[in-house]
């Protein structure tokens, strides 16, 4: 998918054809009972004829010739057939809709399992908003589509098909001219659902951007307030919203113009059948009795063909909905498996960088020939400024992202020669922004290994120093956490986040030092807590404070991409004079600050 | 929602799911109030619905018009060879067809032009709702519920509306002319044929009860998949560094077949419902056939009159059949609707007095007198909390996570009320002015860095739409922020993907305070804004942050105890307490907790 995609693409849909018999391929698991529904369909057919045939009989030969018997008999045999009906009617719908249910559940299914496997690029290109209305509003469209839409058009076509029969074998050349109109009828459908459907996929993008529009207002609403833009948001708001109105008016016009016309033309048929045929009969070329019977067959026909012209608009939507669907499922991640990945055994935590370059998005070049090795159980520190390429490089160790050249080992092998899963498993990571899920406190910290005891569950919380404030909560571990952890503060959130790394004892850690926004009690737990976590794993940390850089094994400096210096602290403190100035401008100003005189780790 | 993870583990199921919701699922009586309440969003159109109601007249009539027609063409003109005569008719069916067309054409239009119009405009008051209420509100709400509600609930009220109303209405009458016709017919059939109607009414009460419920299912499923997808894709990177994939993706599978057994369950319903009502037509039939056959037997009704009441009886069901499908839809429009409106209706806490004036332009006095304050009703975070801040200053709120802190700084843009006492800027009581003319004189720099999806040259410009581009690129490099700007290839056209993930924390940070520089605020409320990003990043925004702060009060919320040394006044919170204050030297001389948050954070550094 392009990073655009919230632009109105004008690309040319292909082929609708195509697009709706991949959608109906879903039902393919499901064939038994569609094919049983479908059958179910034309007996009830069969009956709806019928049924109105026996009334007819019994109004003759029970009323008029007065045979009680036979209108006992008969009047209870009508009932018997309805209730045949009934009882196959319910199959019939129940079965459709089950199938169709199914249909859009493994279409859900098979999104929410695509998005999972894509990899970091994709989503950061790509918004929620626009996602959900592909999972939700789409999925609902095949669903209607496989379901009911389908069934209607297949009742349709087969009224039509038997009409068209019963009218050719009753007069030929009659037939043919009343039914001329239907090509030029099929022509006009054709036309309309070109038009219609790149319409409808407008206005399903332009759902999207309202839905985007109004998910970023909620998210930013402390924002918003703060700056009191509310009236510029709606006045945006309301801008999408005009945009979205116009489209769907726009699209109700044309719906509206060109589906009555299909009732017209059958119409016209009639007519002409009344006055050309009227004449046939005057000319004594035709009976009375054919023509009456030629006119209502003809006026059987209205129905099915206004049906028909009902259910093309759902087809075009339908097709601009599986184009999209099918979008993300046709979506290729950057990071995939190769066909011959292995698990990857415990590993004891050798990491080698090997010439790795890498740009994201393929364009902005973010690292450049980047080589060092890490032993098991060393901690390494990178350092450098915004955007040196810090977060590229952790990002990579677990194949967030894929290096666009060079290659990284993990005691001695390719990691993308192992499975996503065997690698990730064996790395934790803490990062600044913590996301928490909504859900109780424990099932957060157990979010890694959700088969954890209560107990490796609380000693973990205790390692991160966070047992004290949950013990301290309402309802303990079991305190639901909202949405975005508003109810947690930043350090509490981060402590969390610690535990839930912990609890996977990974022997890869990656974390950002960064005990960001926590006032300086709270800053001192997570100190020890990541301390704890450092312990015997081989760490990987976005330096911010020059404890950490001193107990560093390895300082890699980074400036644009390239790693512009690397030692220990004393090493680089003699031979870098970038560090030096770093060291001097913030890392030590932190300390003096404090005062003076600080021990040593080491 | 929801519980993305680990509901496996706590055996959470669909019934918890829903619950949490907070979606009452229990069948409550059909509540006509809210489908009245609805109705009224009708009212500026009822012009065009009474037009396409009377569109709708004339098609029913046109389509009565034409069989007669072809009655007269082949009685009178076919059979007495008249072909003249017969080519009028047939001109006059023509006229008919065309005038069916467009009286079709128009009565569509109309019905799904207002359905759309009323959509936008549900839409928007939501929307326009959503921003008048205060941050409570988004506290305890999950944002992908709240979409639903402004997408699909909305989408539903808007069938029932448009196309259901019409409907509904022309049937009635269809129905009442028929019971006419009948009875003045032969009113002892009538009455016969009329006993099924009890019977149809029970199964219509029956129906209703359970589908009521089963369509509240049916919303709350489709909430319940909104609202697990949306957390799922935005924590995605969360999940997949823990390799979660299969766990989250079998939760969503929980929610995902719930939702498509609920829709099963609703449907079925229906499913039951329909042959019922027919069979119920057809006992009617029956019942006609039986007493009309015995009754001509007698001599005392025609062949006719029972021939016509069999027309009547079936056509009398096929309305009746259309109003229940129609009741489906009502059900899910009452419970969309009643969501929507319950959002709606949800009062705005924080609400601007009935006389609230425009705050004149600040000066920068803030007092908070006596103020204890408790979110939503629960514990008390703040007690009677009293600080003066004079124009110009800068006031430094220090203390350990959950002192209140926040509160005090959220109290002073009132994005909460007080529960006592008061919150007064320039002398004036927060709570007399309108919100946003307050606001509009504030700043904030947020904890977390939000940036929305969209230019960065917007971004800056969120405080102040109209600012001019030069504006946007002095505001930058006051921030420190000019210089990355200009290196991007897009400079500052440079779109910001959703959560900001193509910019770094840090030049997140010096965004948001650019925009902070940009809306010259006379307050400035700074959130912890300083500490997460590295150590040149840092000194960049340090740098900003004093430039932001000269010449305006300023209230920081700081942990970093380096970062507010300079502070002209530094407030120790504690406990809902402000248990001291002063300034740097001052508050270390005294030894008290200042003096040994210091002494942490000193050992913690040196250690």
């Amino acid at each position: 998918m392009s990073p655009d995609t919230q632009t109105t693409r004008i690309k040319p849909p292909p082929d609708a054809g195509r697009i709706l018999w991949r959608c109906y391929r879903y039902l393919r698991p499901y064939w038994r009972r569609v094919t049983v529904a479908w059958t179910a369909l034309l007996c009830i057919n069969l009956l709806n004829v019928a049924i109105p045939q026996l009334v007819r009989y019994v109004v003759d030969r029970g009323i008029r010739d007065q045979d009680s018997r036979f209108l006992g008999w008969s009047v209870l045999s009508l009932l018997g057939l309805t209730l045949v009906k009934g009882g196959l009617s319910f199959l019939q719908n129940r079965w459709v809709e089950t199938s169709s249910q199914s249909v859009a559940y493994d279409l859900r299914n098979a999104i929410h399992q695509k998005l999972a496997s894509l990899s970091f690029s994709y989503h950061d290109r790509t918004e929620t908003g626009h996602l959900l209305s592909r999972a939700v509003q789409d999925v609902e469209r095949i669903r209607f589509l496989t379901g009911r839409a389908s069934m209607r058009m297949l009742e349709g076509a087969a009224l039509l098909l038997g009409t068209a029969a019963a009218l050719l074998w009753m007069n030929a050349h009659l037939a043919l001219l009343a039914l001329a109109a239907i090509p030029l009828m099929v022509h006009r459908a054709m036309a309309f659902s070109s038009r219609y459907r790149p319409l409808s996929s407008e206005i399903q993008q332009q759902l999207a951007v309202l839905t985007t529009r109004l998910e970023q207002n909620l998210r930013g609403a402390r924002v918003v307030k703060a700056f009191a833009q509310e009236e510029a948001e709606v006045e945006r708001f309301d801008r999408e919203n005009a945009r979205w109105f116009d489209l769907s008016a726009l699209a109700s016009r044309l719906q509206a113009v060109n589906a009555p016309l299909l009732t017209l033309m059958t119409n016209a048929g009639m007519v002409f059948i009344i006055w050309y045929g009227g004449s046939l009969v005057i000319r004594g070329q035709l009976t009375l009795g054919e023509l009456v019977a030629f006119s209502t067959y003809l006026g059987q026909l209205a129905e099915p063909v206004h049906r028909m012209g009902r259910i093309i608009p759902i087809l075009a939507m339908a097709a601009a909905a599986g184009e999209r669907i099918f979008e993300i499922l046709d979506a290729k991640s950057d990071v995939e498996e190769a066909a011959d990945v292995t698990l990857l055994p415990t590993i004891q935590g050798h990491v080698r960088f090997e010439g790795v370059s890498f740009a994201y998005f393929g364009r902005h070049r973010v690292l450049e020939d980047v080589s060092f090795e890490a032993l098991p159980g060393q901690i390494i520190a990178l350092l450098g400024a915004t955007g040196s390429g810090k977060s590229s490089i952790i990002n990579l160790i677990p194949r967030f992202y894929d290096p666009t050249e060079g290659r990284i080992t993990l005691d001695g092998r390719d990691i993308r020669e192992v499975t996503l899963n065997s690698l990730r498993d064996q790395i934790g990571i803490v990062l600044q922004e913590t996301t928490l899920f909504a859900s109780t406190v424990r099932e957060n910290i157990a979010f890694g290994r959700p088969e954890a005891s209560e107990a490796d569950v609380v000693a973990a919380a205790h390692a991160a120093q966070a047992h004290d404030f949950i013990a301290r909560m309402p309802q303990g571990y079991d305190t639901p956490v909202g949405e975005r952890g508003v109810t947690l503060s930043g350090g509490q959130k981060q402590r969390i986040a610690i535990a839930r790394a912990l609890l996977k004892d990974p022997r890869i850690l990656i974390l950002d030092d960064a005990t960001s926004s926590v006032d300086t009690e709270t800053e001192q737990l997570i100190q020890q807590a990541l301390e704890r976590l450092m312990c015997g794993r081989t760490s990987f940390v976005i330096a911010q404070r020059l404890s950490t850089v001193r107990v560093a094994d390895l300082i890699l400096l980074l400036d644009r991409g390239r790693v512009a210096a690397r030692g220990t602290h004393e090493e680089l403190l003699r031979t870098s004079g970038l560090y030096v100035e770093i060291y001097h401008h913030q890392l030590r100003r932190q300390d003096t600050l404090m005062g003076e005189g600080w021990g040593d780790r080491r | 929602m929801s519980l993305s993870i680990g509901t496996t583990s706590t055996g959470m199921g669909p019934g918890r799911m829903i619950r949490s919701f907070g979606e009452e699922v229990e069948g409550r009586p059909f509540d006509w109030r809210i489908i009245l309440r609805l109705l009224t969003f009708l009212r500026p159109h009822w012009p065009r619905m009474v037009v396409a109601f009377l569109l709708m007249l004339l098609a029913s009539g046109l389509s009565l018009v034409v069989p007669y027609l072809i009655k007269i063409a082949i009685d009178q003109h076919i059979a007495q060879g008249d072909a003249p005569a017969l080519g009028r008719v047939a001109l006059l069916m023509a006229c008919a067809f065309l005038g069916l067309y467009a009286v079709t054409a128009g009565q569509q239009y109309l019905l799904s032009w207002v359905g759309q119009r009323l959509l936008a405009t549900l839409r928007a008051q939501l929307f326009h709702h959503l921003q008048v209420l205060p941050l409570g509100y988004h506290d305890t709400h999950i944002v992908g519920v709240t979409l639903s509600r402004v997408i699909s609930d909305v989408a539903v009220i808007n069938e029932l509306l448009s196309e259901g109303l019409v409907t509904l209405v022309g049937d009635l009458l269809i129905l009442v002319g028929i019971i006419v016709t009948m009875l003045s017919m032969s009113p002892r059939l009538a009455l016969l044929s009329f006993s099924v109607l009890p019977l149809m009414a029970l199964a219509t009460i029956l129906f209703a009860r359970r589908a009521q419920v089963a369509f509240r299912h049916t919303r709350a499923g489709i909430a319940a998949i909104v609202g697990d997808l949306a957390e799922d894709i935005s924590g995605m990177r969360v999940i997949q560094a823990f390799a979660r994939e299969d766990i989250s993706h079998e939760h969503f599978d929980e929610v995902n077949r719930a939702n498509r057994e609920a829709h099963v369950m609703a449907m079925s319903l229906s499913f039951v419902f329909l042959p019922t009502v027919e069979f119920l037509g057809m006992l009617a039939t029956a019942v006609v056939l039986w007493f009309g056959g015995r009754a001509v037997a007698q001599g005392e009704l025609t062949l006719g009159v029972v021939v016509a009441f069999l027309a009547y009886v079936s056509r009398f069901f096929q309305p009746i059949r259309e109003l229940s499908q129609l009741y489906t839809t009502m059900q899910a429009a009452m419970a969309g609707g009643e969501r929507v409106l319950a959002l709606l209706d949800s009062e705005p806490e924080v609400a601007d007095a009935p006389d609230a004036f425009e705050m004149p332009p600040v000066v920068g006095r803030i007092e908070l007198r006596d103020v204890s304050f408790s979110y939503r009703g629960e514990t008390r975070v703040l007690h009677q909390v009293n600080l003066t801040v004079e124009p110009g200053q800068t006031v430094a709120l220090v203390g350990p996570t959950g002192a209140g802190k926040t509160s005090i700084a959220n109290l002073i843009a009132r994005f909460y009320d007080v529960t006592a006492g008061g919150v007064l800027i320039d002398g004036i009581d927060v709570r007399q002015v309108g919100q946003r003319s307050l606001r509009r004189q504030m700043g904030l720099v947020p904890q977390d860095p939000f940036l929305f999806s969209g230019a960065i040259a917007d971004n800056i410009r969120f405080g102040c739409p109209d600012a001019l581009d030069s504006a946007v690129e002095e505001a930058a490099r006051l921030a420190n922020a000019h210089e990355f700007i200009a290196a991007l290839p897009d400079g500052y056209g440079t779109e910001i993907l959703e959560g900001g993930v193509n910019l770094s924390v840090g030049q997140r940070q010096l965004i948001c305070i650019a925009r902070a520089v940009l809306a010259d605020p006379r307050i400035l409320i700074l959130d912890e804004a300083t500490s997460s990003v590295d150590t040149v990043t840092e000194m960049l925004i340090q740098q900003a942050l004093q430039r932001l702060l000269t010449g305006r009060t300023a209230i920081v919320i700081a942990h970093r105890l380096s970062t507010v040394r300079h502070a002209d006044l530094i407030c120790v919170v504690d406990g809902g307490r402000i248990v001291e204050r002063g300034r740097h030297e001052e508050l270390l001389a005294r030894g008290g907790t200042y003096r040994e948050l210091y002494e942490r954070q000193f050992v913690d550094t040196a250690s």
